[in-house]
């Protein structure tokens, strides 16, 4: 079994068993963007190209939706089974991605106790969510990139009892936010990911004296993207975490 | 001088004109009145906020970025006597993000205050030498274009690879910005980053006036009027290295600037290079917060790089130009 597909991966490394998965992307051992960066260690770690896929001899591989179809096509032309993992893009179908891995994986059973803890968790942070509008907050990625109504980032903000104010600027989905804009929404917490190294300009906007003056202390709170990149059980982790913060805020 | 206080007033009026537009445009779509009371006040409100660390900082950089490049422009044109000469086209302002470029991801950028633009500066002065030498004084148009072009595409080639090996995932998507050029989200920390370098710059440049003036009787009759043209050549390198090293290390690599303003301005000022230099430093600041302001009102959020906008203006002239030294026979 080969994972040619970031998402897939992490999936892949929380259900497969020992020995049954040979090679993820390079991506999953990198701990900024995957959450299971530790469990990649002595798997072969591929770039997904047909060419080197099709050299591990796998029996199925998994691909993601955004895995390019010619790859895809090659990979079936070359005789290789290949199962595509829905992409995750609200908090109710990571159970079915879950299950859709753990059936391609043969491990249904893990797949179903995984996905039933996971039900609990978000039933248990949608109960204990209130009722009132909590602390206005925006998500300020690189390149002054956020996200608004019906994303991923924008149902764990309201998981965690934060008000979403891309969403009240009106974005939809993902999309950017210039940081004036920002800085008159007057936003009381400003939400960013945990820079990379090396040095980008794209980033640099975090840093800029007019989003720092936004961020003061208590009112800023760092996110690892691997949290939520991908659609696993993780996205909890970062709405947990986030509700801490928001806390604070008050 | 005398002859040209009309022009330069009108000059300085445009200049202001779009100064105060490039501050009252923007998204946050602040009224006028208010924008400019925030601007003076300084206060913790959202609106000083915008106006101090936003806007004012890029209308700054617009003026001192376009001024730099119009001032290369017609020094460079002046010293070559050859219209084509532009920082930009020759590959001048692309070495000047090479050396920025390197210097971010080696991380000597962030290990002291000035390592930024004097990488950039390295880079321009490294690329104005070689283009000097091998265009020799006299500036042939074919050769100085042919090394321009090699010159640009190398800096273009190892600023993507420098880019690509960096292991930062976004690094690599702002190739265009280092070639194209841009001042979105700029702040105050960038003005002081490039300020003391174009200062040194203009002063340098600034005194090439009476030397080019020479210049255009000839080698040798500037010679004997006492023009000393190793010294002309040496204040001409380190003065565009100066500014265009400045100007690309926080906004990229703006093309056009230098080869339009001084084309326009020419026929103005009779001319007479050390009567273009002053005119086309107001000039290139004109053009340039014109560009800024147009890629606000044109495509608001999508960050269109100034570098599209100065080169639908100056490309056409540009091939007007060779079509002209062309039909002259030069």
């Amino acid at each position: 079994m080969v994972s040619v597909n970031l998402c897939a991966d992490q999936f892949a490394l929380m259900l497969a068993a020992p020995g049954q998965l040979v090679s993820v992307t390079h991506v999953a051992a990198d701990p900024h963007v995957s959450v299971m960066a530790e469990a990649t260690h002595g798997l072969h770690r591929n770039r997904a190209q047909a060419e080197e896929v099709h050299a591990l001899a796998p029996d199925l591989v998994l691909a993601g939706p955004w895995t390019p179809a010619h790859t895809v096509a090659m990979l079936r032309r070359l005789g290789i089974a290949v199962t595509v993992i829905p992409d995750v893009r609200t908090l109710d179908a990571v159970p079915d991605a879950l299950r859709a891995t753990g059936a391609a994986l043969g491990r249904e059973a893990e797949a179903d106790a995984m996905a039933e803890t996971y039900v609990n968790e978000l039933e248990a942070l949608r109960a204990a969510a209130r009722d009132t509008p909590g602390p206005r907050a925006v998500l300020h990625s690189p390149n002054n990139y956020t996200s608004g109504t019906g994303s991923m980032a924008d149902q764990i903000l309201t998981l965690a009892g934060l008000s979403n104010l891309a969403a009240e600027a009106g974005i939809a989905g993902g999309g950017f936010l210039p940081l004036e804009e920002m800085v008159m929404l007057a936003p009381d917490m400003v939400i960013s990911a945990e820079p990379y190294p090396g040095a980008s300009r794209a980033e640099e906007v975090l840093r800029h004296p007019a989003a720092r003056a936004l961020a003061g202390p208590g009112r800023h709170a760092l996110l690892a993207d691997s949290d939520w990149t991908c659609g696993t059980p993780h996205v909890l982790r970062a709405a947990a975490r986030l509700r801490n913060a928001a806390q604070e805020v008050e | 001088m005398r002859d040209h206080r009309a022009l330069m007033a009108a000059l300085l009026a445009l200049v202001g004109a779009l100064f105060a537009a490039s501050l009252l445009i923007g998204p946050a779509g602040i009224a006028p009145a208010q924008a400019l009371a925030a601007l003076l006040r300084g206060d913790a409100t959202a609106e000083a906020l915008v106006m101090r660390e936003i806007r004012l900082p890029r209308a700054l950089l617009a003026v001192m970025i376009g001024a730099s490049l119009g001032l290369a422009g017609a020094a460079m044109q002046g010293y070559l006597r050859n219209p084509l000469a532009e920082p930009g086209l020759i590959g001048v302002s692309g070495s000047a993000a090479l050396g920025a470029v390197i210097a971010l991801q080696t991380g000597l950028a962030a290990s002291f205050a000035l390592g930024l633009p004097l990488a950039a500066l390295a880079g321009a002065a490294g690329a104005v030498a070689l283009l000097l030498a091998l265009a020799g004084p006299r500036g042939g148009s074919l050769t100085l274009i042919l090394a321009g072009i090699a010159v640009s595409a190398l800096a273009g080639a190892l600023t993507a690879l420098v880019l690509n090996l960096s292991p930062n995932p976004f690094a690599a998507a702002e190739i265009m910005f280092w070639m194209m050029g841009s001042l979105v989200d700029r702040s105050m920390t960038h003005v002081w980053l490039a300020l003391p370098l174009m200062v040194v710059g203009w002063a340098l440049l600034a005194g090439l006036g009476r030397g080019l003036d020479a210049l255009t009787l000839g080698e040798d009759a500037a010679e004997t009027l006492g023009i000393s043209l190793t010294r002309l050549r040496l204040m001409l390198v380190a003065g565009t290295a100066c500014v265009v090293g400045a100007g690309t290390a926080v906004a990229g690599a703006i093309g056009f600037v230098g080869l339009v303003v001084p084309h326009i301005l020419r026929p103005f000022v009779g001319a007479r290079p050390s009567a273009l230099l002053p005119a086309s430093a107001l000039g290139g600041a004109a053009m340039l917060l014109a560009a800024d302001v147009a890629v606000r009102l044109v495509l608001p959020e999508r960050d269109l790089k100034l570098g599209v906008v100065t080169a639908l203006v100056g490309a056409p002239l540009f091939l007007h130009l060779i079509y002209r030294t062309r039909a002259e026979g030069l």
